[in-house]
């Protein structure tokens, strides 16, 4: 048979994504090993125990320094701004990118504009940021609507104009007037194309907000990890990366099932396949 | 003869150099089911759209009941499209009730309550006219092609359009669908009195759904300049008082296509 066309089982395919996972940590404990071996102060691989011993530190103890619990201090701060900025920027590029995609009036006044800022790279305008917005949490949530908010203006705008034209017309024939046609009928159906563009701007809005937090912040997961850095505190730092990994897993989950159960016209059964 | 739905009076429809149609004259009184067919490119679409109101005239006028047709499609004609005319995010009966409720609610454009009830019921009503009934609860995506057809069909007669426009509406289906579509929509032409203008390429189904059927076809032709003249109707049939004439007009026009078809 041809490889093409030899597919996995059920069981079998569980075992092959488990697969690389299961070697990786392998690889990792032996590499430790050996290293630890060599010199037991060794801090690039750290061994499983003190991973353990540092995700209890952060986790479950209080700082010594603070008496807070930092890793969930940290957490909370780095949920919050993500969530303002992406929250922000979902209804902005909701609301712009419909009524430009809808309106050839606004668009030939917008379109150019949003294009012109989503070349900028958000990075180098981050000092600007600084200045104008202060060391706060505006300035990084800014960064993050600065940085996703064009994205998603233009994908909801291409959404919207992607809609066949026979359905506005359509609703024209029905008796809406704009206002109608863009509530009822525009905006319902580019909903879960919004959700599905947030999942994909999740992992730009990670990199944003870690991104800020490593520069000026006095909490939050990535200004953990920029400062712990320096005492090359490895058995904190990979704790850490995987929990932003989780978080952000998690998030994207979240964000498939709302799609899935608010909008079953669009994943359901008969519909173009849209995962 | 009473006052006719539809005037067109010297209607040319130019793009540019690009004459497309020309001298058009025609009246259309109410309870006309027109088909109208010709070749591809002969300007059956601008046609419709003149009539939807997408495309304006360039010259001449085309009046709706007497007073000049609205330049933007609004309730006063219905259509129905070959394709993507129910809306995919709303099931069957509320595809159905949209239109009352953009009626009834200019702000929200959805009712509640006490009207919701009664736009309900009307619009159970229409889908059970066009057998659609079992299916109310399913989104578009859930029904058949033939069933998407029915439910257009029902979205827009729920307004009472002044006319009715079908682009191709039953191009997409299959032929054992497409015989069960006639059959719909001939009898609710008949019962509704509907005043129907159908665009077909498929010349059998214009002639024997249509009272009346119109042929476009370009009369003159310069061979250096294909643009030069458009096309005009170039058979007005009438199919009820000479049944048996348009059968030998029939066969005419099927020599002349193939001729065309030859070339």
């Amino acid at each position: 048979m041809r490889l093409m066309n030899s597919k996995p089982s059920r069981g079998m395919r569980l075992a092959l994504n488990l697969l690389p996972f299961v070697i990786l940590l392998i690889i990792y404990t032996l590499a430790s090993d050996a290293r630890l071996l060599e010199n037991p102060s060794d801090k690039l691989l750290p061994s499983w125990s003190s991973f353990a011993d540092a995700v209890q530190r952060m986790a479950f103890e209080p700082s010594k320094r603070t008496g807070e619990y930092l890793l969930w201090v940290d957490s909370a701060a780095s949920l919050q701004r993500l969530l303002l900025g992406v929250g922000i920027s979902a209804i902005i590029g909701l609301i712009v990118g419909v009524v430009s995609g809808m309106l050839p009036l606004f668009r030939a006044t917008f379109s150019p504009l949003v294009t012109a800022i989503s070349l900028i790279p958000p990075m180098a305008i981050l000092p600007i940021l600084f200045i104008v917005f202060g060391l706060g949490e505006l300035s990084k949530v800014m960064l993050i609507i600065i940085g996703i908010c064009p994205i998603l203006i233009r994908d909801l705008q291409l959404r919207t104009q992607s809609l066949p034209k026979e359905q506005l017309l359509k609703a024209q024939t029905l008796g809406a007037n704009s206002w109608q046609i863009m509530i009822r009928v525009v905006l319902p159906q580019v909903l879960p194309p919004l959700v599905s563009a947030v999942r994909l701007t999740l992992g730009s809005a990670w990199l944003f907000l870690i991104a800020g937090e490593a520069i000026a912040a006095t909490e939050g997961l990535g200004y953990r990890i920029f400062l712990i850095r320096r005492y090359l505190a490895m058995d904190v730092i990979l704790p850490y990366v995987l929990w932003i990994a989780v978080l952000a897993f998690l998030m994207d989950t979240i964000l498939r099932l709302i799609s899935k159960r608010a909008f079953p016209w669009y994943h359901g059964r008969g519909a173009d396949a849209h995962e | 003869m009473s006052k006719a739905i539809i005037e067109i009076k010297q209607v040319w429809k130019e793009y540019g150099d690009h004459v497309v149609l020309e001298k058009l004259n025609l009246n259309v009184q109410a309870g006309e089911f027109i088909s109208i067919v010709g070749a591809s490119g002969c300007g059956k679409t601008s046609l419709l759209n003149m009539l939807l109101g997408t495309e304006k005239q360039s010259r001449g006028s085309i009046l709706l009941d007497g007073k000049p047709m609205p330049q933007e499609p609004n309730a006063t004609r219905g259509i129905v499209f070959q394709k993507y005319s129910a809306f995919p995010h709303l099931n069957a009966i509320e595809n159905v009730m949209l239109g009352g409720e953009f009626a009834s609610s200019p702000l929200l454009g959805k009712v509640f309550g006490n009207e919701r009830k009664k736009l309900h019921e009307q619009a159970l009503e229409m889908l059970t006219a066009v057998g659609l009934a079992d299916a109310a609860l399913r989104y578009p995506s859930e029904l058949s092609g033939g069933m998407q057809q029915r439910l257009a069909i029902a979205q827009a007669l729920i307004k009472e359009p002044r006319i009715l426009l079908l682009d191709e509406p039953f191009g997409a289906l299959d032929p054992g669908i497409r015989k069960d579509m006639h059959k719909l929509i001939r009898e609710l032409w008949k019962k509704r009195g509907l005043t129907v203008f159908m665009i077909t390429h498929d010349l059998s189904e214009g002639f024997s759904l249509g009272s009346r059927v119109w042929v476009l076809d370009k009369p003159r032709i310069d061979p250096h300049q294909p643009e030069r003249f458009g096309a005009q109707v170039v058979y007005d049939i009438d199919i009820n008082s000479e049944h048996k004439l348009s059968h030998s007009i029939q066969s005419l026009i099927e020599k002349q296509q193939a001729a065309k078809v030859a070339v």
